[in-house]
């Protein structure tokens, strides 16, 4: 388990990453997730990549089916998408990131 | 299990029938699709699999509900007997809900199911399991837009099941024109059981087909199952022939007037009664007699009852002076009852089939046949299967009937000509009374009396009685105590008519014999006088002579 922490702050997002072993998509996923977090959450966020395949007793907890998938576990509510990341405006809606002067330009 | 060992190994599911069906259960270490449509019984019958597996077989199992949630599962099958969390806490099942909803996946590039297998594999690992169920996958394509994904995925899951050497259920619900809707039977290809659930006139039976076994035998037919809180049970419908073992060992009636009118002293072991008579006739009154005899020997007797509760029944032969609520209490009797309505008639069936593998009675007594209604020749061949069920297994069953008027009720005249022994029941209303009579129509393989019995019945149960036959016919009842006065009252007038002739011919001998003295007598008197008087004539003779003498003396002397 890796994680990327930047300083928690009260906005702090948290963000578990599954995948199972260092596939294309999932090194795709880490590195798109990584970039747009940068871009969007400068400083308030904590990324947990977690390797089902060295801890496959964690994918029934959070529902785990589609390999890469990504949960929002804070702010709550719970929020998931799958896939490598690579289409940014569906994670950042997924995610419910888009800010309000973004959303209505 | 009879099948071959260069056949295909296969996995026993305990879901008795099935296994008879298939030779011997599924296919080991591959996936089988069972499929069908909402409500037939797919969850269950993987369910059993899983459970037996870990209870019988000594393979745990791992069941990945895509519906139900583990708690719902574990209360459903509760109701079973199957305690799931009890198998989960033992490492003998493992239960893993998978939550597919549709609104919370959002698709943000590509991905795989690599999730899925990760959990299978963790469970399988887990547990050492040799078995898994997949209940219903399905629902995975109404979770994920792109089908083509989730296609390759599926197969890429089947080949790690057969990989894994794992023996797997997938269940799947039935669609349009394909047996089920996302087409498994494409991917899932050794085995495919399909399930069914038929309603017709309001009866839903339930039916299970083996569409295809690959490399195996299997029963073609469709067959009925029964779910029920003994579980599922598939009865198999067994071709069987006629070549049947017969015995010749004898099973009383219980009533011994009726035993009498066998030549054999009762019915042969293994053969099929009919007693068929009208309302009141006390059909259910010489089953229980039958059933009470049979326990009274030691024997096992299951009494199918399909009008009357088994305590009515016990209350009701009781007044006869059977006590069969202690037969049953005993263990030697069990009754079953239900309606006829209950289920369908192939449901009966297989019902009576589970009870009788469950009970193994020797005699069984079912009441009444007339029950089942139905397209007649539906009815009789329910009523042949019945018949041939019992007979393969050597179980002696009387079966009543009733009879409207002379007439069979529909569909069960036929079985007259199926049953061994055939005893009919008859009222005879004359006089302002109704009484009793029964014949016996046929008896194979043995004489019986060609008499028509009267028999009542009473406090100490049921008792023969010969019925009177003259000229005025068959009296019973109360003309019979009539005719038997009136004969009583003959009999003794010609007994003392007799009596009087012999007095009659004593005093005629005596005034003969007195006749004949008295002629004696006579007679004595007559003969005695002849004599005096043959003595006088012989002495006048002699005179005479001497008096001729002494005058020829005379005259010669005078000359």
């Amino acid at each position: 388990m890796e994680s990327a922490d930047a300083d928690a702050g009260g906005d702090s997002y948290l963000l578990r990453l599954y995948v199972a072993g260092q596939t294309v998509k999932s090194l795709a996923a880490t590195a798109n997730l990584k970039r747009l977090c940068e871009d969007h959450l400068a400083g308030a966020y904590a990324i947990e990549v977690i390797d089902l395949l060295e801890n496959p007793q964690l994918a029934e907890g959070d529902q785990i089916l589609a390999i890469p998938t990504l949960i929002r576990s804070l702010p709550a509510p719970l929020k998931r998408v799958i896939g490598d990341l690579s289409n940014t405006e569906k994670v950042l809606v997924g995610l419910d990131l888009r800010r309000k002067d973004e959303s209505f330009p | 299990m009879p099948f071959d060992a260069v056949d295909l190994a296969k996995a026993p599911t305990g879901v008795s029938g099935f296994d008879n069906v298939t030779l011997g259960g599924l296919p080991l270490g591959r996936p089988s699709l069972v499929c069908g449509p909402a409500g037939c019984g797919k969850t269950l019958f993987a369910m059993t699999f899983l459970v037996n597996g870990a209870t019988r077989f000594g393979e745990p199992g791992v069941f990945m509900s895509f519906e139900e949630r583990k708690a719902d599962l574990t209360a459903n099958f509760a109701s079973l007997g199957y305690d799931l969390d009890g198998l989960a806490a033992a490492g003998k099942l493992a239960i893993d809900h998978v939550r597919v909803e549709r609104a919370e996946i959002l698709e943000t590039g590509d991905y795989d199911l690599e999730g899925l297998f990760v959990r299978l594999g963790y469970a399988v690992d887990r547990i050492g399991a040799k078995r898994v169920v997949l209940d219903t996958i399905e629902s995975l394509f109404s979770g994920f837009a792109d089908p083509s994904v989730l296609r390759a995925e599926l197969r890429r899951l089947f080949g790690w099941i057969k990989d894994r050497g794992l023996t797997a259920i997938i269940t799947g619900e039935r669609g349009d024109g394909q047996l089920t809707r996302q087409g498994l039977e494409e991917y899932v290809s050794d085995c495919v059981i399909v399930l069914d659930n038929r309603v017709e006139d309001q009866i839903t039976t339930r039916r299970l087909r083996v569409v295809k076994y690959r490399g195996s035998a299997h029963g073609t037919n469709e067959y009925p199952f029964l779910i029920d809180h003994q579980g599922i049970s598939v009865l198999p419908v067994t071709s069987s022939g006629l070549q049947r073992p017969v015995s010749n060992e004898i099973v009383p009636s219980g009533i011994p007037g009726l035993d009498a009118m066998l030549r054999t002293g009762g019915f042969f072991k293994g053969s099929g009664i009919l007693l068929s008579g009208v309302a009141g006739t006390g059909k259910t009154t010489i089953g229980s007699h039958f059933a009470d005899a049979a326990c009274a020997r030691g024997q096992r007797c299951m009494f199918f009852v399909f009008e009357e509760g088994a305590d009515e029944i016990c209350r009701n032969a009781l007044s006869v002076g059977l006590d069969l609520r202690a037969r049953a209490e005993s263990g030697l009797l069990r009754f079953e009852a239900a309606r006829p309505s209950l289920y369908g008639l192939e449901m009966h069936l297989a019902r009576m089939h589970r009870d009788l593998e469950s009970f193994r009675p020797d005699v069984v007594v079912i009441d009444p046949v007339s029950a089942f209604r139905g397209p007649s020749t539906e009815v009789h061949a329910t009523l042949l299967r019945m018949l041939d069920l019992l007979k393969s297994r050597g179980i002696t069953a009387l079966f009543t009937s009733l009879r409207a008027d002379d007439m069979q009720i529909d569909g069960t005249d036929g079985l007259s000509s199926l049953m061994d022994v055939w005893i009919k029941l008859s009222d005879v209303e004359a006089n302002g009374e109704r009484n009793r009579t029964l014949y016996v129509i046929k008896s194979r393989g043995m004489g019986h009396s060609n008499q028509v019995r009267e028999y009542r019945i009473t406090n100490s149960g049921i008792e023969m009685i010969d019925a009177y036959i003259g000229p005025e016919g068959v009296l019973t009842g109360a003309a019979r105590l009539n005719q038997e006065a009136r004969e009583q009252a003959a009999a003794m007038r010609r007994l003392q008519e007799v009596e009087r002739r012999r007095r009659e011919i004593a005093r005629r001998r005596q005034a003969l014999e007195r006749q004949i003295g008295e002629l004696r007598a006579d007679l004595d008197a007559g003969e005695e006088e002849e004599r005096h008087l043959l003595d006088d004539d012989q002495g006048h003779e002699a005179t005479l002579a001497s008096d001729r003498t002494a005058l020829a003396a005379l005259r010669g002397t005078a000359e």
